[in-house]
């Protein structure tokens, strides 16, 4: 029987959640947590899961893959399985790292699973197979059940067909195949021109892929008249958060007044965001939004003022449609305050 | 939102600990934070040793605003 390895992350493991998100990389013999599932669907013998917490891989990526690989030198493994990963960023950043360094390193097939708003997708789907997941672990077992399906394919030396037939993200790889048509590309190509022409709708054959960039800003050319504003994803809120924000997949913000602040009080602000250890942020909210150093910033004649409000909202399940709307959002009123230029923390 | 914000002509800065993924995002001016729980003061360090952090980097976004950059550019940190 063919042999895998599964990857997860501490919350799947059952160590914990974003208290345990430091653990450190581990391989433990048989199966944990999703491995179960997975292998039931799998056509291999799942002999060993690989745990490491998310916040570990995030900070120490080097260390976090040279610990992971160096357990796996000694393995035999016909395959290697990740996740799958949800909308969770940074459990899906951490199963593309790891893929990717196994596949470098062992050349074995590497898969893994995420929903299409991960940012790991984006990073990720060149090098490796990504399938389209759900949005949350809810959807666990249709997960596992598409990635062991294109497993299975694999470890039976199968036909593969292209992403959208398998149901993985595009890498952007082409391949030769004969049409049941039989129309050449001089054809084809001919045909989508004429369509082209007659501003018919057509479907290309070579989709090239638009990075969304922004040109980059005119600089500040004199900081210490400038009016800086400080923003931030990591949920800081006061303490009753006061305008609701969702501690996952927000859609709301807020601004809230620090021009007579010193700094941001513990108990009087803290953090509402779900995706990470509230711990420190609570302790001291200065941590993730740092109105001290920049108040004495602005006593010290560094900058011009600090922008009477700081802006924030959750940046954990959140879609880039809703992140774009709250960023244009906030932009009015930082327009309306002539704001120079803008500190955005994430967490 | 911070493209968003760029696009409207604001210089901007993103200070976080996964800069893969804020290069992939498409921030343009990227300085780093020491982690995603805590990105500008180690609670297990002195409160003297996360000022002089959260001011080092803080100070090292504000210079960042007034570069005149070509290309997306981490910053570097010095603590």
């Amino acid at each position: 029987m063919k042999k895998a390895i599964h990857y997860i992350n501490q919350f799947f493991a059952g160590i914990g959640g974003e208290e345990k998100a430091d653990y450190k990389p581990e391989i433990r013999e048989g199966l944990v947590g999703p491995a179960m599932a997975l292998n039931s669907v799998i056509d291999a013998e799942i002999t060993h899961t690989v745990i490491c917490g998310d916040n570990f891989m995030g900070s120490n990526k080097d260390e976090a893959v040279d610990r992971i690989l160096n357990f796996l030198k000694d393995k035999e493994f016909d395959i290697f399985i990740a996740g799958p990963a949800f909308q969770a960023g940074r459990y899906g950043v951490a199963c593309g790292t790891i893929c990717k360094a196994v596949k470098e390193k062992f050349n074995v097939p590497v898969i893994t699973s995420m929903n299409e708003e991960n940012p790991g997708v984006e990073m990720f789907k060149k090098d490796i197979y990504i399938f389209k997941g759900g949005k949350s672990a809810a959807k666990l077992r249709k997960d596992i059940k598409s990635m062991a399906d294109f497993a299975n394919k694999i470890l039976n030396g199968e036909e593969l067909s292209s992403a959208d037939e398998e149901g993985y993200f595009p890498r952007g790889i082409r391949h030769q195949v004969w049409l049941e048509s039989g129309k050449t590309a001089a054809e084809r190509g001919i045909e989508m021109l004429v369509k082209k022409l007659n501003n018919e709708p057509f479907e290309t054959e070579l989709v090239i892929p638009e990075p969304d960039r922004v040109p980059i800003a005119k600089p500040i050319k004199d900081l210490s008249k400038a009016n800086i504003a400080l923003v931030t994803s990591g949920g800081i809120v006061p303490i009753d958060n006061p305008d609701k924000i969702q501690s996952a997949s927000a859609t709301r913000w807020g601004r809230y007044d620090i021009s007579k602040l010193d700094n941001l009080e513990s108990g009087v602000f803290k953090t509402i965001h779900a995706g990470y250890d509230p711990a420190a942020a609570d302790e001291d909210p200065d941590r993730v939004v740092p109105v001290d150093v920049m108040k004495v910033f602005e006593k010290e004649g560094k900058i011009g003022k600090l922008h009477k409000y700081f802006y924030s909202t959750v940046g954990t399940g959140t879609t880039q449609a809703e992140a774009a709307r709250m960023g244009k959002e906030m932009l009015k009123y930082l327009q309306d305050d002539k704001v120079d230029g803008v500190i955005l923390t994430s967490t | 939102m911070l493209k968003e914000i760029e696009r409207a002509g604001i210089p901007i800065v993103h200070m976080c600990n996964l800069i893969p993924v804020s290069l992939t995002v498409g921030a343009n001016k990227i300085v780093p934070t020491i982690s995603i729980p805590y990105p500008l003061g180690d609670p297990s360090t002195s409160e003297e040793e996360q000022w002089k952090l959260r001011y080092h980097r803080v100070e090292v976004a504000l210079n960042a605003l007034t570069e005149d950059i070509k290309d997306q550019t981490v910053f570097n940190v010095k603590i």
